[in-house]
């Protein structure tokens, strides 16, 4: 195996490095090789190169491999090392005579530099999960509201000037009716917590939590994919993402290279000027001679200043999966077959080429109200005999996004049953956990 | 003539204890609860203060904030945010959007009072 220049000269730091731990004297080694100290001397200093029966000798008398003192740690080992020094604010010249002095201790430690990059993406991916979990945020804003309303109560009975008998019953009703909201939406919410799979803190991240994480991280555009010559290739990009693994890559791979197509046919200039001058998403891909799902791809992976003030996406297959999702101010689609059925992007699979518009109401009084397009899309097979791929995407919206009026469709849907108080739900598909509304939903 | 305050806002116990503090101050408190007809509302009896809850039934408190900002009548009218969600992009949003001040909840009593009176004159 032919031997890097730039390597092969250290391996007299490696030579002198184990001598030294074996307690050898240059002339002890010198003589048990059959060289003279001085020559030793040379070679333990990068003067002399050292190849053939003498690093055989040598490598010998040291309880060594050949290969151990002419390549010595592996590049990629002594290029893990650095990084990892690097990443916390040492320097990183020292890598590889410390791998080469002491290899065991440098694979454990770049064993837990690997391991401390993997907790602290798990820490991100769970972070992100709390922020976009639209089951647990609903459930954490009716306990925040019901804490809300004890603290501020209970302040003005016990800090404030004497109250009269009828105001001081009215604020002790309010915080007995709230204590008793807050204490079932805790326990509603602990049994979510707990329960085993679905919860937030339930565990290590899919791939797919990962790459949504990222995306977040990036804002869901990625300049380096814009142009006519973009400065990287999508698996460039996907490759220069920390923290994920194999599977999470071969996902934001593909989601680089629909993006680098989207980019191609729709330039950030034609959009700018597309949507201002016709913000209207169906309107917009007949003018601009494109298909609907590539639009609305689009719309959301746009930079701060064009297109929509704010959008997200969900895309999904014809099994339902959902792909890497990009919310609207929190607002998403729970993933694992979680997710109402009742959402624009799932009525769309089943009118095939059909645009759909609507208004999705989640339950509740204070819950959003998005604007959803939606539509199916369908890509040919790579052969005669594979069927084609079909799926949804769905553009989500603020509800008065666009300058006309509100569609009159509108949708009746939930983040999921497990957290969805809707009573009589045709889809429903399991019990709610929550407590049943006092006011109607 | 007292000043007013407009709290937009849909939880009826907290409704209460605030409008109770604010009105206890000295401020004319009005209040709204539904989050479509809100701008509507600020614009038929302009206050010297919103109080603007970020969850709304019918609309949300971010959308109402950016169609006030984008108004010339309401481009500078002090608006304190309150949110549920104390996280920093949350906030940022708010701020981005033109809110005046964002309060995360639950809020003390004093803090919603000291920021009111700064906010909006005493």
């Amino acid at each position: 195996m032919a031997v890097d220049p730039g390597r092969r000269r250290l391996a007299g730091g490696r030579i002198r490095a184990r001598r030294l731990d074996a307690g050898l004297a240059q002339a002890d080694l010198a003589r048990r090789v059959g060289i003279s100290p001085s020559y030793l001397n040379l070679i333990e200093h990068d003067r002399r190169r050292i190849g053939g029966r003498l690093l055989i000798a040598i490598a010998q008398a040291l309880g060594l491999e050949p290969a151990q003192i002419a390549e010595g740690a592996g590049d990629a080992l002594i290029d893990r090392l650095g990084a990892a020094a690097a990443a916390r604010g040492h320097g990183a010249e020292d890598a590889e005579a410390f791998a080469g002095r002491f290899p065991d201790w440098a694979g454990l430690v770049e064993a837990q530099a690997a391991r401390i990059e993997a907790l602290e993406a798990q820490v991100a991916g769970l972070n992100d999960r709390l922020a976009h979990d639209p089951e647990l945020s609903a459930s954490l804003h009716q306990v925040i509201t019901a804490a809300t309303a004890i603290r501020s109560t209970a302040s003005i009975l016990v800090e404030g000037e004497a109250l009269d008998r009828d105001w001081q019953a009215r604020f002790h009703n309010n915080i007995h009716a709230d204590s008793l909201r807050l204490a079932e939406s805790s326990r509603r919410l602990a049994g979510y917590l707990e329960a085993p799979g679905e919860a937030a803190g339930s565990g290590a991240l899919s791939p797919l939590d990962r790459v949504e994480a990222a995306l977040d991280r990036l804002g869901h555009h990625v300049p380096a994919l814009e142009g006519e010559s973009p400065s990287l290739r999508p698996a460039e990009v996907a490759a220069g993402v920390p923290g994920l693994d194999a599977s999470a890559r071969q996902i934001l791979n593909g989601w680089c290279d629909t993006y680098r197509a989207d980019a191609v046919a729709l330039p950030l200039d034609t959009m700018a000027r597309g949507w201002r001058e016709t913000p209207e998403p169906l309107a917009l891909a007949a003018r601009l001679g494109c298909t609907l799902p590539r639009l609305l791809r689009r719309l959301a992976s746009l930079p701060p200043g064009i297109g929509p003030t704010r959008a997200g996406l969900v895309t999904c297959d014809a099994g339902g999966a959902l792909g890497p999702r990009r919310a609207l101010d929190g607002l998403t689609l729970p993933r694992g077959g979680a997710a109402c059925p009742l959402w624009p992007l799932f009525e769309a699979l089943s009118q095939p080429g059909r645009p759909l518009r609507a208004l999705a109401a989640m339950p509740g009084e204070t819950a959003p109200e998005v604007l959803c397009i939606a539509v199916s899309t369908v890509e040919t097979g790579p052969d005669w005999a594979a069927p084609p791929r079909a799926g949804a995407v769905m553009l989500m919206l603020p509800r008065d996004a666009l300058p006309e009026a509100a569609p009159r469709l509108r949708r009746a849907v939930g983040p999921g049953c497990r957290l969805c108080p809707r009573d009589g739900c045709p889809a429903r598909r399991e019990p709610s956990l929550l407590p049943a509304s006092p006011r109607p939903l | 003539m007292a000043r007013r305050v407009l709290l937009i806002e849909d939880e009826p116990n907290i409704i209460e204890a605030v409008s109770f503090i604010l009105s206890r101050d000295g401020w004319t408190v009005h209040t709204h609860s539904d989050g479509a007809s809100a701008v509507a509302r600020v614009h038929a009896h302009p206050p010297d203060l919103v109080i603007l809850d970020a969850m709304l039934p019918g609309r949300s408190g971010y959308d109402i904030l950016q169609e006030l900002r984008g108004a010339e009548a309401t481009r500078h009218l002090p608006v304190m945010m309150l949110t549920a969600r104390g996280q920093a992009r949350d906030r940022e949003l708010a701020l981005k959007l033109g809110a005046t001040h964002f309060m995360t909840k639950p809020f003390s009593n004093a803090e919603v009072l000291d920021r009111v009176r700064a906010l909006a004159g005493g």
